[in-house]
């Protein structure tokens, strides 16, 4: 089972200039969580302070009952080993193949034998669907094919806590759908907690069990799934459905002239769309942290708009059998 | 703010980069004696500092020991003391050219190739990913590639040293008709063992200051492939102007320590 994260009161800045402050939240252990927000705002700075990369200015990021923020250097490398970290473009050693890459943090924290870091390799880059290309340097393989390597070499001593940044960033939308359903599917077999770094969408709406979202300097929303989908709070709504329409504006957020001109124009927004149903895992087991779709709109007594938890197959228009 | 405040605030602002580079420094030596040493990267590197540096370095000191040679030639003939060339030209290659010689190539070719490292290593993420995986990147990376470095340095001070005498004494006897015998003859009339050892000591200290520079810069780039070619740039820059100052400082103390030779 994965570990719990609790972040509380997080604040960092770069030269003064905080980048944001006072971000408190607790990503569920064993759940999937994607923190979202306009470029810029500090995402992946977020995810490195998780990790002990950046140190905060203020506040704690408890994890095992250790404060991160407070460990010295020794203990610090030591709660890494409960992380995963997915970067950008995979971070892969770009001296070492792709097989060597994987099995660098056995080697390097194992005193495993060969043959047994060569099964667990295999496994690992079979279930990232890189069996084949283990000899190749990573300058020789794709933007795709780096981060499922890097997501094998993430994956290879087991963490309990697994961070992704941008994993869809720079993918089409069949192999970020690809990379989205490997997700699900590696959080049902390993039940660790995953925190997704991401301005996608689609990834924010169909993916994890909860939901943050960062604006202008702080943590604007975090919560449910179903909570921020089913919200009608205009940076969340107009975020999570990607409109013009609402406080952030091109370059940062809007003037209070700009938000009274859009309402005296009387522009409407649409009606929110119906709430997606979570993607399930390929085998059709469910994962041990999944909430049953609708429960959390149940119990709150939140209306979620018409047509929310329907199958795919029934929203989609279905080709009918008779030739048109 | 007032006035001193300004000031006081530029002066911590201007003291914070060195400050940075101390701090650096001192954790990556600490990391020196930490066991395992990473024996194998330190091959690497060391081969392939080597690589990069012989062939320049000896295509420098050959001219080197000649202009020496050439300077020397003329005065000396003058003062008739045409048999000193050859003391003139050890004391001056071994001690100082040499030295020299060996901290511009270790900057200029080994130093930009480890900064360039680290710094492109450092933008794809790699040094993150080293950290996340729980290895520290000094004891790592930069580690080995100090005492590659001043190990290689050490070798190819040596190496000017013969070379450079060698291209004064092809000068001296084949271009200025000077004596064989002479040249060699004299060549313990000012020099000492003192000497060479000075010398090599000033290239451990050049070689290590070199990786180091170099690789506080690499590990400190930003903004992208331009952040790499910007840190590249001024470590080797600022490695020069450290070495030359790092030389200053070592012959002033050894001229004080140990007793020069008299005529």
């Amino acid at each position: 089972m994965g570990i719990e994260v609790r972040v509380e009161g997080l604040t960092t800045s770069f030269g003064g200039q905080p980048v944001w402050s006072d971000v408190t939240l607790t990503l569920p252990a064993g759940e999937i969580s994607v923190l979202l927000g306009p470029s810029g705002t500090g995402k992946s700075v977020f995810l490195k302070t998780l990790v002990g990369l950046l140190r905060p200015d203020r506040g704690a990021i408890w994890i095992a009952g250790r404060n991160l923020p407070e460990l010295s250097e020794r203990e610090l490398y030591e709660i890494r080993r409960l992380f995963g970290v997915l970067f950008q473009d995979g971070a892969l050693f770009g001296s070492m193949t792709i097989y060597d890459n994987v099995a660098f943090p056995l080697r390097e924290h194992t005193r495993r034998s060969e043959s047994e870091i060569r099964a667990v390799v295999q496994e690992k880059l079979e279930m990232v669907g890189l069996l084949g290309a283990e000899q190749k340097l990573p300058g020789q393989i794709s933007g795709g094919m780096r981060k499922r390597a890097g997501l094998a070499r993430a994956l290879v001593l087991d963490p309990q806590i697994i961070l992704f940044d941008e994993p869809d960033s720079g993918l089409d939308p069949v192999r970020t759908a690809y990379l989205n359903q490997l997700i699900i599917d590696l959080n049902q077999q390993t039940d660790a907690t995953f925190l997704i770094v991401t301005h996608d969408i689609n990834t924010a709406r169909t993916v994890p069990d909860n939901i943050g979202l960062l604006y202008h300097g702080h943590l604007a929303m975090f919560g449910p799934r179903e909570m921020l989908l089913s919200s009608t709070e205009p940076v969340v709504r107009q975020f999570l459905n990607a409109q013009r329409i609402g406080p952030i504006g091109m370059a940062e957020e809007k003037d209070s002239d700009e938000l009274a001109a859009e309402a005296a124009s009387g522009v409407e927004l649409p009606p929110l769309p119906p709430i997606p149903l979570q993607l399930a895992p390929s085998n059709g087991r469910p994962r041990r942290a999944e909430h049953p779709p609708g429960r959390w709109c149940a119990e709150h007594g939140v209306v979620p708009p018409a047509g929310s938890f329907q199958s795919v197959q029934g929203s989609v228009r279905q080709p009918t059998g008779a030739p048109s | 703010m007032s006035a001193p405040g300004a000031v006081r605030s530029r002066v911590a602002a201007g003291l914070s980069g060195p400050g940075r580079f101390f701090a650096f420094a001192l954790d990556a030596l600490r990391c020196l004696p930490r066991r395992p040493f990473q024996v194998r990267e330190c091959v690497e590197q060391a081969w392939f500092v080597s690589s990069v540096s012989i062939l320049p370095a000896a295509l420098v000191a050959i001219p080197f020991g000649a202009v020496i040679a050439l300077q020397l030639g003329s005065l000396v003939r003058q003062l008739g003391a045409q048999s000193f060339t050859g003391a003139a030209s050890v004391l001056a290659v071994v001690r100082e050219a040499s030295p020299i010689v060996t901290a511009l190539i270790i900057a200029g070719a080994g130093g930009s190739a480890i900064c360039a490292d680290l710094g492109s290593r450092k933008i794809r993420e790699e040094l993150d990913a080293l950290e996340v995986l729980g290895i520290d990147p000094l004891h790592r990376l930069v580690a080995p590639r100090i005492v590659a470095t001043a190990v290689v340095a050490v070798l190819l001070n040596g190496l000017v040293s013969v070379v450079g005498v060698i291209g004064g004494y092809v000068f001296n006897v084949v271009m200025q008709g000077g004596t064989p015998g002479a040249y060699l003859a004299s060549f313990q009339a000012l020099g000492q063992l003192p000497d060479l050892i000075v010398g090599e000591v000033k290239a451990l200290l050049f070689g290590a200051v070199a990786a180091l520079v170099a690789a506080y810069h690499g590990m400190t780039a930003k903004g992208g492939p331009k952040g790499v070619g910007d840190a590249v740039n001024q470590s080797v820059v600022l490695t020069f102007m450290l070495l030359f100052a790092l030389n200053f400082v070592v012959t002033a103390v050894y001229f004080q320590v140990v007793p020069q030779r008299g005529m």
